[in-house]
Protein backbone atom coordinates (compact mmCIF):
# COMPACT_ATOMS: atom_id res chain seq x y z
CA UNK A 1 0.00 0.00 0.00
CA UNK A 2 2.49 2.28 0.77
CA UNK A 3 6.24 1.72 -0.16
CA UNK A 4 9.09 3.78 0.11
CA UNK A 5 12.68 2.61 -1.49
CA UNK A 6 15.76 5.09 -0.99
CA UNK A 7 13.92 7.94 -0.28
CA UNK A 8 15.57 11.00 1.02
CA UNK A 9 14.28 14.42 1.80
CA UNK A 10 16.52 17.43 1.82
CA UNK A 11 14.57 21.05 2.83
CA UNK A 12 16.10 23.55 0.98
CA UNK A 13 17.42 25.33 3.87
CA UNK A 14 18.83 22.47 5.96
CA UNK A 15 21.74 20.80 6.25
CA UNK A 16 20.41 17.33 7.81
CA UNK A 17 18.17 15.58 5.41
CA UNK A 18 14.80 14.95 6.74
CA UNK A 19 14.49 11.42 5.76
CA UNK A 20 17.62 9.68 5.06
CA UNK A 21 17.81 7.01 2.34
CA UNK A 22 14.45 5.50 3.87
CA UNK A 23 12.94 2.17 2.90
CA UNK A 24 9.85 0.51 4.70
CA UNK A 25 6.79 -1.09 2.98
CA UNK A 26 3.25 -0.66 5.08
CA UNK A 27 0.72 -3.38 3.41
CA UNK A 28 -2.87 -3.24 3.28
CA UNK A 29 -4.76 -3.47 6.59
CA UNK A 30 -1.72 -2.92 8.81
CA UNK A 31 -1.68 -0.44 11.47
CA UNK A 32 1.41 1.41 11.78
CA UNK A 33 2.76 3.82 14.50
CA UNK A 34 5.39 5.93 13.92
CA UNK A 35 7.67 7.33 16.45
CA UNK A 36 10.36 9.20 17.07
CA UNK A 37 11.67 12.30 18.62
CA UNK A 38 10.73 15.84 17.14
CA UNK A 39 12.15 16.54 13.85
CA UNK A 40 12.53 12.99 13.48
CA UNK A 41 10.74 12.85 10.11
CA UNK A 42 7.70 11.41 10.47
CA UNK A 43 5.87 14.91 9.69
CA UNK A 44 7.83 14.43 6.05
CA UNK A 45 7.36 11.10 5.54
CA UNK A 46 3.28 11.56 5.87
CA UNK A 47 3.37 14.70 3.96
CA UNK A 48 5.20 12.54 1.40
CA UNK A 49 2.93 10.06 0.95
CA UNK A 50 0.30 13.34 0.22
CA UNK A 51 2.49 14.35 -2.30
CA UNK A 52 2.46 17.69 -0.39
CA UNK A 53 6.21 17.42 -0.49
CA UNK A 54 8.53 15.84 -3.25
CA UNK A 55 11.32 13.58 -1.93
CA UNK A 56 14.78 14.73 -2.97
CA UNK A 57 15.77 11.23 -4.19
CA UNK A 58 14.10 7.68 -4.31
CA UNK A 59 10.97 6.31 -5.10
CA UNK A 60 7.38 5.73 -3.58
CA UNK A 61 4.61 4.42 -4.02
CA UNK A 62 0.95 4.57 -2.66
CA UNK A 63 -1.72 2.69 -3.94
CA UNK A 64 -0.03 1.23 -6.13
CA UNK A 65 1.38 4.05 -7.86
CA UNK A 66 4.45 5.81 -8.47
CA UNK A 67 4.03 9.33 -7.31
CA UNK A 68 7.09 10.40 -9.30
CA UNK A 69 4.78 9.67 -12.08
CA UNK A 70 1.80 11.24 -11.15
CA UNK A 71 0.96 14.17 -12.82
CA UNK A 72 -0.25 17.47 -11.15
CA UNK A 73 -3.37 17.41 -11.86
CA UNK A 74 -4.30 13.75 -10.68
CA UNK A 75 -3.11 14.33 -7.44
CA UNK A 76 -6.62 15.27 -5.90
CA UNK A 77 -7.77 12.20 -7.04
CA UNK A 78 -4.86 10.36 -5.17
CA UNK A 79 -5.61 12.54 -1.80
CA UNK A 80 -9.36 11.32 -2.02
CA UNK A 81 -8.42 7.91 -1.08
CA UNK A 82 -6.54 9.28 1.70
CA UNK A 83 -7.99 10.21 4.79
CA UNK A 84 -6.41 12.68 7.08
CA UNK A 85 -6.28 13.46 10.81
CA UNK A 86 -4.13 16.23 12.30
CA UNK A 87 -3.11 17.36 15.87
CA UNK A 88 -5.06 20.76 15.35
CA UNK A 89 -8.33 18.98 13.53
CA UNK A 90 -8.15 21.63 10.55
CA UNK A 91 -11.86 22.05 9.98
CA UNK A 92 -13.97 24.59 8.19
CA UNK A 93 -14.32 26.71 11.23
CA UNK A 94 -18.07 27.97 9.20
CA UNK A 95 -19.07 24.78 8.73
CA UNK A 96 -21.53 22.50 10.80
CA UNK A 97 -20.32 19.05 11.91
CA UNK A 98 -22.30 17.78 9.29
CA UNK A 99 -21.54 20.04 6.75
CA UNK A 100 -17.72 19.92 7.48
CA UNK A 101 -17.97 15.46 6.68
CA UNK A 102 -20.42 16.19 4.03
CA UNK A 103 -17.70 18.98 2.54
CA UNK A 104 -15.26 15.93 1.75
CA UNK A 105 -18.09 13.96 -0.24
CA UNK A 106 -18.74 17.34 -1.72
CA UNK A 107 -15.72 18.21 -3.29
CA UNK A 108 -15.71 14.82 -5.43
CA UNK A 109 -19.42 15.54 -6.80
CA UNK A 110 -21.34 13.07 -4.78
CA UNK A 111 -25.12 13.47 -5.35
CA UNK A 112 -27.13 15.28 -2.28
CA UNK A 113 -28.46 11.66 -1.62
CA UNK A 114 -25.49 9.96 -1.27
CA UNK A 115 -24.41 12.78 1.29
CA UNK A 116 -27.25 12.81 3.57
CA UNK A 117 -27.27 8.65 3.47
CA UNK A 118 -23.32 8.41 4.02
CA UNK A 119 -22.77 11.21 6.64
CA UNK A 120 -25.21 10.66 9.13
CA UNK A 121 -23.47 7.22 9.32
CA UNK A 122 -20.28 8.08 9.85
CA UNK A 123 -21.51 10.49 12.19
CA UNK A 124 -23.22 8.02 14.42
CA UNK A 125 -19.88 5.77 14.16
CA UNK A 126 -18.04 8.32 15.57
CA UNK A 127 -20.28 8.91 18.43
CA UNK A 128 -21.57 12.31 17.71
CA UNK A 129 -25.36 11.29 17.47
CA UNK A 130 -27.28 14.75 17.67
CA UNK A 131 -24.49 17.24 16.91
CA UNK A 132 -24.85 17.67 13.35
CA UNK A 133 -25.67 21.18 13.53
CA UNK A 134 -22.70 21.93 15.53
CA UNK A 135 -20.03 24.38 14.96
CA UNK A 136 -16.33 23.50 15.80
CA UNK A 137 -16.07 26.35 18.28
CA UNK A 138 -19.28 24.65 20.13
CA UNK A 139 -17.71 21.37 20.07
CA UNK A 140 -14.31 19.84 22.92
CA UNK A 141 -11.32 19.04 21.81
CA UNK A 142 -12.18 15.62 21.63
CA UNK A 143 -15.58 16.29 19.75
CA UNK A 144 -13.73 17.88 16.97
CA UNK A 145 -11.68 15.57 16.88
CA UNK A 146 -13.96 12.70 16.15
CA UNK A 147 -15.43 15.40 13.48
CA UNK A 148 -11.79 15.31 11.48
CA UNK A 149 -11.66 11.30 11.95
CA UNK A 150 -15.30 10.96 10.43
CA UNK A 151 -14.21 13.57 7.46
CA UNK A 152 -11.34 11.32 6.68
CA UNK A 153 -13.25 7.82 6.70
CA UNK A 154 -16.68 9.07 4.97
CA UNK A 155 -15.29 8.30 2.20
CA UNK A 156 -13.35 5.16 2.75
CA UNK A 157 -10.23 5.54 1.71
CA UNK A 158 -7.65 3.20 1.27
CA UNK A 159 -5.21 4.55 3.77
CA UNK A 160 -5.66 6.84 6.99
CA UNK A 161 -3.12 9.01 7.67
CA UNK A 162 -2.75 10.28 11.04
CA UNK A 163 -0.32 13.23 12.61
CA UNK A 164 -0.44 13.02 16.29
CA UNK A 165 -4.12 13.20 16.47
CA UNK A 166 -3.73 12.72 20.40
CA UNK A 167 -1.84 15.50 20.67
CA UNK A 168 -4.23 17.95 21.96
CA UNK A 169 -6.52 15.72 23.63
CA UNK A 170 -6.06 14.51 27.41
CA UNK A 171 -5.85 10.89 27.85
CA UNK A 172 -9.01 9.62 28.56
CA UNK A 173 -10.36 11.61 25.25
CA UNK A 174 -7.37 9.87 23.38
CA UNK A 175 -8.33 6.71 24.20
CA UNK A 176 -11.42 6.80 22.52
CA UNK A 177 -10.27 8.63 19.21
CA UNK A 178 -7.76 5.44 19.24
CA UNK A 179 -10.64 2.77 19.63
CA UNK A 180 -12.17 4.67 17.10
CA UNK A 181 -9.13 4.74 14.71
CA UNK A 182 -8.82 0.53 15.76
CA UNK A 183 -12.17 -0.20 14.26
CA UNK A 184 -11.61 1.80 11.49
CA UNK A 185 -8.29 -0.07 10.70
CA UNK A 186 -10.60 -3.30 11.07
CA UNK A 187 -13.12 -2.50 7.95
CA UNK A 188 -9.67 -3.12 6.49
CA UNK A 189 -8.07 0.84 5.88
CA UNK A 190 -4.49 1.02 6.41
CA UNK A 191 -3.72 3.40 9.05
CA UNK A 192 -0.18 5.15 9.47
CA UNK A 193 -0.23 7.01 12.71
CA UNK A 194 2.71 9.48 14.17
CA UNK A 195 2.86 9.92 17.60
CA UNK A 196 4.54 11.28 20.87
CA UNK A 197 1.95 9.28 22.85
CA UNK A 198 4.08 6.40 24.73
CA UNK A 199 1.30 5.00 26.56
CA UNK A 200 -1.11 4.20 23.87
CA UNK A 201 1.37 2.91 21.67
CA UNK A 202 2.46 0.17 25.06
CA UNK A 203 -1.25 -0.46 25.03
CA UNK A 204 -1.85 -1.19 21.48
CA UNK A 205 1.11 -3.29 20.65
CA UNK A 206 0.69 -2.57 16.47
CA UNK A 207 3.84 -2.60 14.20
CA UNK A 208 6.31 0.61 15.70
CA UNK A 209 8.53 2.25 13.21
CA UNK A 210 11.05 4.08 14.82
CA UNK A 211 12.87 7.47 13.50
CA UNK A 212 15.52 9.22 14.11
CA UNK A 213 16.78 12.62 12.64
CA UNK A 214 15.84 10.79 9.48
CA UNK A 215 17.22 7.48 9.96
CA UNK A 216 14.87 4.15 10.16
CA UNK A 217 15.97 3.02 13.57
CA UNK A 218 13.58 0.08 14.70
CA UNK A 219 10.88 -1.58 13.01
CA UNK A 220 8.75 -3.96 15.50
CA UNK A 221 5.48 -5.81 15.00
CA UNK A 222 4.46 -5.60 18.40
CA UNK A 223 6.07 -2.94 19.62
CA UNK A 224 6.42 -0.37 22.39
CA UNK A 225 7.32 2.65 22.25
CA UNK A 226 10.93 3.01 24.28
CA UNK A 227 13.50 4.40 22.04
CA UNK A 228 16.33 2.38 21.08
CA UNK A 229 19.93 2.37 22.85
CA UNK B 1 -20.07 19.41 -11.61
CA UNK B 2 -22.47 20.37 -8.90
CA UNK B 3 -23.81 23.21 -9.77
CA UNK B 4 -25.83 23.85 -6.74
CA UNK B 5 -22.98 23.39 -4.42
CA UNK B 6 -20.81 26.06 -6.19
CA UNK B 7 -24.09 28.93 -5.85
CA UNK B 8 -24.59 27.91 -2.22
CA UNK B 9 -20.69 28.20 -1.17
CA UNK B 10 -21.10 31.68 -3.63
CA UNK B 11 -23.55 32.72 -1.56
CA UNK B 12 -21.89 31.58 2.13
CA UNK B 13 -18.43 32.71 0.93
CA UNK B 14 -20.00 36.31 0.45
CA UNK B 15 -21.75 36.62 3.51
CA UNK B 16 -19.21 35.01 5.78
CA UNK B 17 -16.66 37.24 4.92
CA UNK B 18 -18.30 39.93 4.21
CA UNK B 19 -15.31 42.40 4.92
CA UNK B 20 -13.67 41.02 2.27
CA UNK B 21 -16.66 41.24 0.00
CA UNK B 22 -17.62 45.01 1.09
CA UNK B 23 -13.58 45.53 1.02
CA UNK B 24 -13.45 44.36 -3.44
CA UNK B 25 -16.73 46.19 -3.54
CA UNK B 26 -15.48 49.76 -2.20
CA UNK B 27 -12.39 49.34 -4.54
CA UNK B 28 -14.03 48.73 -7.65
CA UNK B 29 -16.29 51.12 -7.02
CA UNK B 30 -14.59 54.41 -6.87
CA UNK B 31 -11.98 52.75 -8.66
CA UNK B 32 -14.03 52.43 -11.69
CA UNK B 33 -16.24 55.98 -10.20
CA UNK B 34 -12.74 57.55 -11.12
CA UNK B 35 -11.88 56.20 -14.31
CA UNK B 36 -15.70 56.90 -15.22
CA UNK B 37 -15.08 60.73 -14.47
CA UNK B 38 -12.29 60.36 -16.83
CA UNK B 39 -14.21 59.21 -19.23
CA UNK B 40 -16.95 61.79 -18.72
CA UNK B 41 -13.86 64.47 -19.05
CA UNK B 42 -13.26 63.04 -22.28
CA UNK B 43 -16.57 63.01 -23.54
CA UNK B 44 -17.37 66.61 -22.42
CA UNK B 45 -14.11 67.54 -24.08
CA UNK B 46 -15.47 65.87 -27.84
CA UNK B 47 -18.96 67.13 -26.82
CA UNK B 48 -17.75 70.99 -26.38
CA UNK B 49 -15.57 70.52 -29.41
CA UNK B 50 -18.07 68.90 -31.52
CA UNK B 51 -20.29 72.27 -30.71
CA UNK B 52 -17.70 74.79 -31.53
CA UNK B 53 -16.82 73.01 -35.09
CA UNK B 54 -20.53 73.81 -35.69
CA UNK B 55 -20.17 77.49 -35.22
CA UNK B 56 -16.91 77.87 -37.45
CA UNK B 57 -17.43 79.58 -40.32
CA UNK B 58 -15.14 81.41 -42.55
CA UNK B 59 -16.64 84.68 -43.78
CA UNK B 60 -15.25 85.99 -47.45
CA UNK B 61 -16.12 89.90 -47.52
CA UNK B 62 -16.30 91.28 -50.72
CA UNK B 63 -15.74 94.96 -51.98
CA UNK B 64 -18.44 97.40 -51.81
CA UNK B 65 -18.44 100.65 -53.67
CA UNK B 66 -16.78 102.91 -50.31
CA UNK B 67 -13.92 100.30 -49.67
CA UNK B 68 -10.92 101.62 -50.58
CA UNK B 69 -7.32 100.38 -50.42
CA UNK B 70 -4.96 98.09 -52.61
CA UNK B 71 -7.37 95.14 -52.32
CA UNK B 72 -10.55 96.95 -53.24
CA UNK B 73 -8.69 99.25 -55.92
CA UNK B 74 -11.75 98.67 -58.61
CA UNK B 75 -14.10 99.27 -56.06
CA UNK B 76 -17.62 97.60 -56.26
CA UNK B 77 -17.10 93.88 -56.93
CA UNK B 78 -18.23 92.38 -60.09
CA UNK B 79 -20.70 89.48 -60.80
CA UNK B 80 -17.62 87.72 -62.23
CA UNK B 81 -15.74 88.26 -59.60
CA UNK B 82 -18.10 86.59 -57.46
CA UNK B 83 -18.87 84.15 -58.93
CA UNK B 84 -14.80 83.08 -59.54
CA UNK B 85 -14.80 83.65 -55.71
CA UNK B 86 -17.70 81.22 -55.47
CA UNK B 87 -16.40 78.72 -57.96
CA UNK B 88 -13.12 78.22 -55.65
CA UNK B 89 -14.84 78.09 -52.78
CA UNK B 90 -16.95 75.09 -53.73
CA UNK B 91 -14.40 73.61 -55.66
CA UNK B 92 -12.24 73.30 -52.41
CA UNK B 93 -12.11 70.09 -51.21
CA UNK B 94 -12.41 71.16 -47.60
CA UNK B 95 -15.61 73.14 -47.76
CA UNK B 96 -18.64 71.78 -46.66
CA UNK B 97 -21.02 74.30 -47.42
CA UNK B 98 -21.02 77.55 -49.47
CA UNK B 99 -23.71 80.64 -48.37
CA UNK B 100 -23.92 83.80 -49.63
CA UNK B 101 -24.52 86.87 -47.96
CA UNK B 102 -25.82 90.04 -49.46
CA UNK B 103 -26.07 93.47 -48.74
CA UNK B 104 -29.92 93.39 -47.58
CA UNK B 105 -29.35 90.54 -45.91
CA UNK B 106 -26.24 91.62 -43.92
CA UNK B 107 -27.90 94.74 -43.10
CA UNK B 108 -30.91 93.18 -41.30
CA UNK B 109 -28.61 91.02 -39.06
CA UNK B 110 -26.73 94.31 -38.54
CA UNK B 111 -30.19 95.81 -37.08
CA UNK B 112 -30.65 92.88 -35.08
CA UNK B 113 -27.05 93.11 -33.63
CA UNK B 114 -27.04 96.80 -32.72
CA UNK B 115 -29.45 99.41 -31.54
CA UNK B 116 -31.77 100.94 -33.69
CA UNK B 117 -30.10 104.64 -34.30
CA UNK B 118 -26.97 102.71 -35.06
CA UNK B 119 -28.75 100.84 -37.76
CA UNK B 120 -30.50 103.95 -38.95
CA UNK B 121 -26.91 105.83 -39.86
CA UNK B 122 -25.99 102.67 -42.29
CA UNK B 123 -27.62 102.03 -45.41
CA UNK B 124 -27.25 98.46 -46.78
CA UNK B 125 -25.03 99.53 -49.44
CA UNK B 126 -21.82 100.72 -47.04
CA UNK B 127 -22.64 96.95 -45.65
CA UNK B 128 -20.79 94.53 -47.74
CA UNK B 129 -21.46 90.82 -49.69
CA UNK B 130 -20.13 88.24 -48.03
CA UNK B 131 -19.79 84.59 -48.57
CA UNK B 132 -20.27 82.20 -45.40
CA UNK B 133 -18.46 79.12 -45.77
CA UNK B 134 -18.65 75.95 -43.29
CA UNK B 135 -15.96 73.45 -43.23
CA UNK B 136 -15.38 69.66 -43.22
CA UNK B 137 -12.82 70.24 -40.60
CA UNK B 138 -13.09 73.38 -39.08
CA UNK B 139 -9.25 73.16 -37.98
CA UNK B 140 -8.13 73.11 -41.46
CA UNK B 141 -9.06 76.40 -42.60
CA UNK B 142 -5.86 77.77 -43.65
CA UNK B 143 -6.05 76.43 -47.15
CA UNK B 144 -9.29 77.86 -47.74
CA UNK B 145 -8.22 81.49 -46.75
CA UNK B 146 -5.16 81.30 -48.38
CA UNK B 147 -6.94 80.13 -51.41
CA UNK B 148 -9.40 82.90 -51.66
CA UNK B 149 -7.63 86.00 -49.78
CA UNK B 150 -5.87 86.89 -52.95
CA UNK B 151 -8.71 86.52 -55.17
CA UNK B 152 -9.84 90.29 -56.90
CA UNK B 153 -12.92 91.58 -55.12
CA UNK B 154 -11.88 90.43 -52.25
CA UNK B 155 -11.84 92.78 -49.59
CA UNK B 156 -11.29 90.48 -46.10
CA UNK B 157 -11.52 87.01 -45.17
CA UNK B 158 -12.30 86.19 -41.44
CA UNK B 159 -11.31 83.26 -40.14
CA UNK B 160 -12.11 83.52 -37.00
CA UNK B 161 -8.68 82.06 -36.00
CA UNK B 162 -8.10 84.80 -33.23
CA UNK B 163 -10.77 83.95 -31.44
CA UNK B 164 -11.75 79.99 -32.05
CA UNK B 165 -7.90 78.45 -31.87
CA UNK B 166 -7.39 79.16 -28.20
CA UNK B 167 -10.21 77.21 -27.47
CA UNK B 168 -9.32 74.54 -29.85
CA UNK B 169 -6.31 73.87 -28.30
CA UNK B 170 -7.65 74.02 -24.35
CA UNK B 171 -10.25 71.27 -25.70
CA UNK B 172 -7.54 69.23 -27.25
CA UNK B 173 -5.71 69.99 -23.77
CA UNK B 174 -8.40 69.08 -21.64
CA UNK B 175 -8.84 65.73 -24.23
CA UNK B 176 -5.25 64.71 -24.08
CA UNK B 177 -5.37 64.93 -19.92
CA UNK B 178 -8.51 63.03 -19.59
CA UNK B 179 -6.60 59.99 -21.24
CA UNK B 180 -4.05 60.22 -19.37
CA UNK B 181 -5.78 60.55 -16.19
CA UNK B 182 -8.13 57.83 -17.23
CA UNK B 183 -5.18 55.31 -18.00
CA UNK B 184 -3.56 56.13 -14.96
CA UNK B 185 -6.77 55.56 -12.83
CA UNK B 186 -7.11 52.28 -14.41
CA UNK B 187 -3.85 50.91 -13.41
CA UNK B 188 -4.07 52.44 -10.03
CA UNK B 189 -7.26 50.19 -10.36
CA UNK B 190 -5.82 47.35 -11.21
CA UNK B 191 -3.11 47.94 -8.22
CA UNK B 192 -5.80 48.57 -5.75
CA UNK B 193 -8.13 45.88 -6.75
CA UNK B 194 -5.35 43.06 -6.90
CA UNK B 195 -4.46 43.84 -4.04
CA UNK B 196 -7.95 43.41 -2.38
CA UNK B 197 -8.56 40.24 -3.39
CA UNK B 198 -4.96 39.59 -2.30
CA UNK B 199 -6.31 40.33 1.07
CA UNK B 200 -8.96 38.00 0.93
CA UNK B 201 -7.31 34.90 -0.79
CA UNK B 202 -4.86 35.56 1.99
CA UNK B 203 -7.11 35.47 4.57
CA UNK B 204 -8.81 32.01 3.03
CA UNK B 205 -5.77 29.88 2.98
CA UNK B 206 -6.17 27.98 5.68
CA UNK B 207 -9.69 27.11 4.20
CA UNK B 208 -8.33 26.38 1.08
CA UNK B 209 -5.70 24.10 2.79
CA UNK B 210 -8.49 21.50 3.93
CA UNK B 211 -9.66 21.76 0.68
CA UNK B 212 -6.31 20.81 -1.49
CA UNK B 213 -6.12 18.14 1.88
CA UNK B 214 -9.77 16.58 1.39
CA UNK B 215 -8.73 16.31 -2.73
CA UNK B 216 -10.61 18.72 -3.93
CA UNK B 217 -9.47 19.95 -7.57
CA UNK B 218 -7.94 23.67 -7.94
CA UNK B 219 -10.80 23.94 -10.43
CA UNK B 220 -13.38 23.37 -7.36
CA UNK B 221 -11.55 25.35 -4.86
CA UNK B 222 -10.85 28.39 -7.40
CA UNK B 223 -14.11 28.49 -8.89
CA UNK B 224 -16.27 29.68 -6.11
CA UNK B 225 -13.74 32.45 -4.99
CA UNK B 226 -13.82 33.86 -9.03
CA UNK B 227 -17.36 33.81 -9.30
CA UNK B 228 -17.58 35.81 -6.01
CA UNK B 229 -14.97 38.54 -6.92
CA UNK B 230 -16.90 39.03 -10.07
CA UNK B 231 -20.41 39.51 -8.19
CA UNK B 232 -18.07 41.88 -5.92
CA UNK B 233 -17.05 43.24 -8.66
CA UNK B 234 -19.76 44.21 -10.37
CA UNK B 235 -21.70 45.41 -7.35
CA UNK B 236 -18.90 47.93 -7.50
CA UNK B 237 -19.33 48.72 -10.80
CA UNK B 238 -23.27 49.06 -10.46
CA UNK B 239 -22.35 51.19 -7.60
CA UNK B 240 -19.52 53.03 -9.99
CA UNK B 241 -22.41 53.64 -12.74
CA UNK B 242 -24.62 55.07 -10.11
CA UNK B 243 -22.05 57.60 -9.24
CA UNK B 244 -21.33 58.83 -12.64
CA UNK B 245 -25.17 59.20 -12.98
CA UNK B 246 -25.38 61.22 -10.30
CA UNK B 247 -22.67 63.55 -11.25
CA UNK B 248 -24.45 63.95 -14.42
CA UNK B 249 -27.32 64.82 -12.62
CA UNK B 250 -26.05 66.87 -9.70
CA UNK B 251 -22.96 68.37 -11.15
CA UNK B 252 -23.51 69.41 -14.68
CA UNK B 253 -27.36 69.43 -15.27
CA UNK B 254 -27.79 71.16 -12.04
CA UNK B 255 -24.51 72.29 -11.43
CA UNK B 256 -22.87 73.64 -14.23
CA UNK B 257 -25.24 74.56 -16.88
CA UNK B 258 -27.39 76.75 -15.77
CA UNK B 259 -24.48 78.90 -15.24
CA UNK B 260 -23.40 78.96 -18.58
CA UNK B 261 -26.41 79.04 -20.18
CA UNK B 262 -24.81 80.16 -23.71
CA UNK B 263 -23.04 76.74 -24.09
CA UNK B 264 -25.55 74.35 -24.90
CA UNK B 265 -22.73 71.54 -25.32
CA UNK B 266 -22.71 69.39 -22.35
CA UNK B 267 -22.24 66.27 -22.79
CA UNK B 268 -25.91 64.16 -22.92
CA UNK B 269 -27.35 60.44 -20.99
CA UNK B 270 -26.10 58.77 -24.99
CA UNK B 271 -22.52 59.28 -23.58
CA UNK B 272 -23.09 58.92 -19.89
CA UNK B 273 -24.52 55.17 -21.13
CA UNK B 274 -21.91 54.51 -23.17
CA UNK B 275 -19.52 54.77 -20.43
CA UNK B 276 -21.23 52.09 -18.28
CA UNK B 277 -20.54 49.12 -19.97
CA UNK B 278 -17.14 50.06 -19.76
CA UNK B 279 -17.09 50.26 -16.02
CA UNK B 280 -19.00 47.00 -15.51
CA UNK B 281 -16.93 44.78 -17.84
CA UNK B 282 -13.76 46.40 -16.43
CA UNK B 283 -14.84 45.73 -12.65
CA UNK B 284 -16.03 42.43 -13.30
CA UNK B 285 -12.79 41.44 -15.19
CA UNK B 286 -10.28 42.93 -13.10
CA UNK B 287 -12.03 41.19 -9.95
CA UNK B 288 -12.23 37.89 -11.43
CA UNK B 289 -8.68 38.00 -13.22
CA UNK B 290 -6.84 39.42 -10.29
CA UNK B 291 -8.73 36.61 -7.84
CA UNK B 292 -7.71 33.30 -10.62
CA UNK B 293 -4.56 34.84 -9.71
CA UNK B 294 -4.03 35.39 -6.26
CA UNK B 295 -5.26 32.00 -5.56
CA UNK B 296 -2.94 30.42 -7.70
CA UNK B 297 -0.48 30.92 -4.86
CA UNK B 298 -1.82 28.93 -2.36
CA UNK B 299 -3.06 25.94 -5.00
CA UNK B 300 0.68 24.87 -5.52
CA UNK B 301 0.39 21.34 -5.45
Amino acid sequence: MIRFDNVTKLYPNQNNAALHDLTLEVEKGEFVFLVGPSGSGKSTFLRLVLKEERPTSGRIRVAGKDLHRLSNWKVPQLRRRIGTVFQDFRLLPNKTVFENIAFALQVIGKSRRQIHRDVPAVIELVGLGGKEDRLPDQLSGGEQQRVAVARAFVNRPLILLADEPTGNLDPATSVGIMKLLDRINRTGTTVVMATHDQSIVDQMRKRVIELDQGHLVRDQSRGVYGYAR
Amino acid sequence: MRLQYIFSEIGTGLRRNLTMTLAVIITVAISMAFLGTGMMLRAQAETMKGYWYDKVQISVFMCNEYDRGERCADGLVTGEQKAEVEQVLTAHPEVQTVHFENQEQAYEHFKEQFADDIADSITPDQLQESFRVELKDPERFEGVVSAVAGLPGVHQVQDQREVLEPIFRAINRVQWGAVIVAATLLVAAVLLITNTIRLAAFSRRRETGIMRLVGASNFYIQLPFILEAAIAGLIGAVVACGGVAMIKVFFIDRGMAPSFRFIDAWVGWPEILAIMPWLLVAGVLMSAVAAFFTLRRYLRV
